[in-house]
């Protein structure tokens, strides 16, 4: 199963190297991970977006709590949550092709940032479903470019991740 | 300049008083050298392995200018880690280390690696180069805390002057709390350079926001727990080397004492329980008793206690015990589920939870019912039966099993015995009844050849008084040799007990039963004299070849309580280590001497 986890971890040298070591020491997956600092710029809030079994995403929930250097941590996915990562892609947009990627630009809700006479560049954010759909259907073919930044998150409701 | 006038002053006084500089707050001025001095006295550190060099040389001009904290100098950094080691596993303490950048800081990891797998508290110094030269690939540098990185509960590259106090303070606390480890400060030179100083306070209390190692266990899974191991017919202890690390002993004799069940300890764990007593039913796992081991198959209740289902104590895990509900606690909520899911998990300080425990088994009515339980003993009495470490004794060769018997009653089952790794650490941790804790030091986790010599120098420091040996074998004693001149030097009276069988026994064993017996280089060729080898270093040799002669040589070997000798026993070759689980194969399916029903 797909799990998206965020901890808060002190921002300090390192740090990131530590969770991305454990990953590949242990052999668990990656699919994303981003990292950036909180409005405490003394936390960095990390998520990761990784894949296994039950047995394993709870090693790896046990395993990242247990490095000194985190101090809290959510699986999000255990919880009604908001997901979204932000994607710049490249597309082919000619003839009436044009057209078209701009109407679908405005059903996704996507903003194209950049304009030349045989492409667009679009900006669309979303959850990973919601990327992946819009890529399918302007096609492989008419896909130049793709620039995604991982998956962030934050939990519905009350619920927080703080120290 | 104000700072160097400062410095003047402190290195011409002599008298301790003198050699405070104080700032407005009234605080001490120091080095970053003279500082890190300062708070290992602080943290009560007596001992310090180390090795000098480059990046830490401003450290040893202050190590040499005080007297509170003794240096040690080993022959090989490893040495220093491995002794560290010992003295931590004999004492409960933390262990410290002291070495330079680059090859000082690689020499240590086999040390620190070892130290990590069986988690001893330790915490290591080390050099680096300035910070100006920080990724430059400067003379000597290497990135110390990326390398440790995998093997160390946590590492610091120390960030300024003004900080490193508290960074120390960090590193003994992580080291020693909780599931301890080794801990690497890694300090820049320019940090320590005599005459740059920072007022200086060592910190009261320690606050880490992100680290809180649990200590109580959960009321409602104690009483859980509780309950299913008083409705248990088959019920097996199975205790680890946390009992040890958490000094419960104690607790574990008085909880296992009131329930009146049997007990098997790891490898890791042995003398925590007494393996005179006869609740203990021995050691478990790959080279484990018939009985323990199949007491794992057979029972309906497991009770796990800091212990961490390693490969070799569970053999293939899906016939691990089939039919058992299992307990487990342990301070690390990372061991609990990870090879083997329990039923009833306790996270906590082992003592405390088995303190807790026992009070409510105590205040219960309940008990196991008497006769489920004089029935499952009748059933391991009759796999005792089988004795399933007797061995042939043969009167031209020397077996290994019965100098290790022989050594037991030289020293009386009291010594503190280190070993290194391969068929004699097995036949020590069979034959050696351990009945006290914190006795029998030996790398479990990461198997390192080589840790015997060095952790015994270790030990010997932290327990002038006491009897220490070191079980070693011909091929993993030659991996630390050199520490014989620090044994000189610091006038350590090990007896290295080499059971020498001129192979690798242990790869011979495996290259036997599963290889055709196709000895791949395995065997140690080229031995060098051992007993001139050990005198050229300043100590006593003997050579034993006959099995008349075992005990009376141990006796003359241990007469000499203030020399180090070395007993080269030459002994069987063809000898292997029984019982044996196999690889792929449960506890159900061990290999036992054949030579057994001949004893
Ligand atoms: C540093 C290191 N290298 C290799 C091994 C693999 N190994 C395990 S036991 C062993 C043989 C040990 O031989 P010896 O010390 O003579 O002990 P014996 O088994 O003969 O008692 C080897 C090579 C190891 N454990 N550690
Ligand atoms: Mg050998």
């Amino acid at each position: 199963m797909r799990h998206v986890i965020s901890i808060l971890m002190e921002n300090e040298s390192g740090a990131l190297s530590r969770v991305a070591g454990l990953f590949s020491a242990r052999g668990y997956n990656i699919e994303s991970l981003t990292v950036a600092p909180t409005d405490d710029a003394t936390l960095s809030r990390m998520t990761i977006v990784t894949n296994g079994t039950e047995r394993v995403v709870e090693q790896i929930t046990k395993q990242l709590n247990k490095l000194v250097s985190v101090a809290k941590l959510t699986d999000l996915t255990e919880v009604p949550f908001i997901e979204r990562e932000i994607m710049l892609v490249k597309v082919r947009a000619v003839d009436a092709g044009r057209e078209e990627i701009k109407r679908l630009c405005d059903i996704f809700r996507g903003k194209i940032l950049d304009v030349t006479d045989a492409s667009y560049v679009v900006e669309l954010t979303g959850d990973d479903h919601k990327l992946r759909a819009f890529l399918d259907t302007v096609g492989g073919d008419n896909v130049i470019e793709v620039a995604r930044s991982g998956a962030t998150g934050i939990a519905r409701g009350d619920k927080s991740l703080k120290v | 300049m104000q700072r160097l006038l400062s410095t003047g002053t402190y290195h011409r006084c002599s008298t301790p008083i003198g050699l405070l500089y104080f700032d407005e707050e009234f605080k001490v001025e120091l080095s970053g050298g003279e500082l890190l001095m300062e708070a290992l006295k602080e943290e009560g550190v007596e001992l310090v392995f180390g090795y000098p060099g480059g990046a830490v040389l401003h450290i040893y001009d202050a190590l040499y200018q005080q007297n509170s904290v003794k240096h040690i100098l080993v022959r090989h950094e490893q040495s220093a880690t491995h002794a560290a080691d010992g003295y931590a596993r004999a004492t409960g303490k933390p262990g410290v280390v002291l070495v330079t950048s680059g090859p000082g800081a690689t020499n240590a990891v086999t040390g620190i690696a070892t130290a990590f797998m069986d988690s001893i508290p330790m915490v290591v110094i080390s050099g680096q180069v300035q910070s100006r030269f920080i990724g430059s690939d400067a003379f000597q540098e290497v990135d110390c805390v990326g390398i440790t990185r995998p093997c160390v509960k946590h590492n610091f590259l120390v960030e300024s002057l003004e900080t490193m106090a508290d960074t120390i303070k960090q590193a003994f606390h992580v080291a020693t709390t909780g599931r301890p480890g080794p801990v690497v400060i890694d300090i820049p030179k320019d940090f320590t350079t005599p005459g740059v100083t920072v007022p200086f306070e060592y910190p009261k209390t320690v606050e880490m926001r992100s680290y809180s190692p649990p200590t109580q266990g959960h009321p409602g899974q104690i009483r859980k727990a509780v309950d299913l191991i008083l409705s248990a017919k088959q019920p097996v202890i199975y205790s680890g080397g946390g009992v040890v690390l958490g000094n419960a002993s104690e607790q574990l004799r008085a909880f296992t004492r009131e329930l009146g069940y049997p007990i098997t300890q790891t490898l890791m764990g042995l003398g925590a329980y007494p393996a005179s007593d006869k609740q203990n039913i021995g050691m478990l796992g790959m080279h484990g008793t018939y009985e323990a081991n199949i007491a794992m198959h057979e029972c309906d209740v497991l009770i796990a206690i800091g212990a961490r289902f390693d490969d070799r104590v569970t053999g293939e895990i899906d016939s691990f015990c089939p039919n058992a509900k299992i307990v487990h606690i342990d301070i690390d909520p990372a061991s609990i589920s990870k090879n083997v899911t329990v039923d009833v998990p306790i996270v906590g300080d082992v003592g405390m939870v088995l303190t807790a425990m026992l009070e409510q088994i105590k205040a219960s009515e309940k008990r196991a019912d008497p006769a489920d339980i004089a029935s499952w003993w009748s059933r391991i009495n009759e796999w005792q039966s089988d004795k399933c470490l007797d061995y042939q004794l043969d009167d031209k060769l020397i077996k290994p099993q019965a100098v290790v018997e022989a050594l037991w009653r030289e020293t009386k089952g009291d010594a503190y015995i280190t070993s290194d790794v391969g068929q004699h650490q097995m036949w020590a941790a069979q034959y050696y009844g351990f009945d006290n804790p914190n006795r029998w030091i030996n790398s479990g986790g990461l198997g390192t050849m080589g840790f015997g010599l060095p952790a015994a120098i270790g030990v010997a420091l932290a327990k002038p008084d006491a009897t220490v040996a070191c079980i070693t074998g011909e091929a993993s004693i030659q991996m630390c040799i050199q520490e014989l001149s620090t044994c000189l030097q610091y006038s350590t009276p090990v007896k290295i007990i080499c059971l020498n069988n001129r192979y690798m026994g242990m790869v011979r064993q495996w290259q036997e039963f599963a290889y055709e017996k196709r000895y791949s280089h395995s065997y140690m060729d080229a031995l060098p004299d051992f007993i001139k080898l050990t005198e050229a270093y300043g100590h006593v040799g003997m050579n034993i070849e006959n099995p008349n002669d075992v005990e009376g040589a141990l006796a003359e070997a241990f007469a000499m309580k203030d020399r180090l000798v070395f007993m080269n026993f030459v002994t069987d070759q063809s000898e292997n280590v029984y019982p044996m689980i196999e690889a792929g194969k449960g506890h159900h399916e061990m290999r036992l001497n054949p030579a057994r029903e001949l004893a």
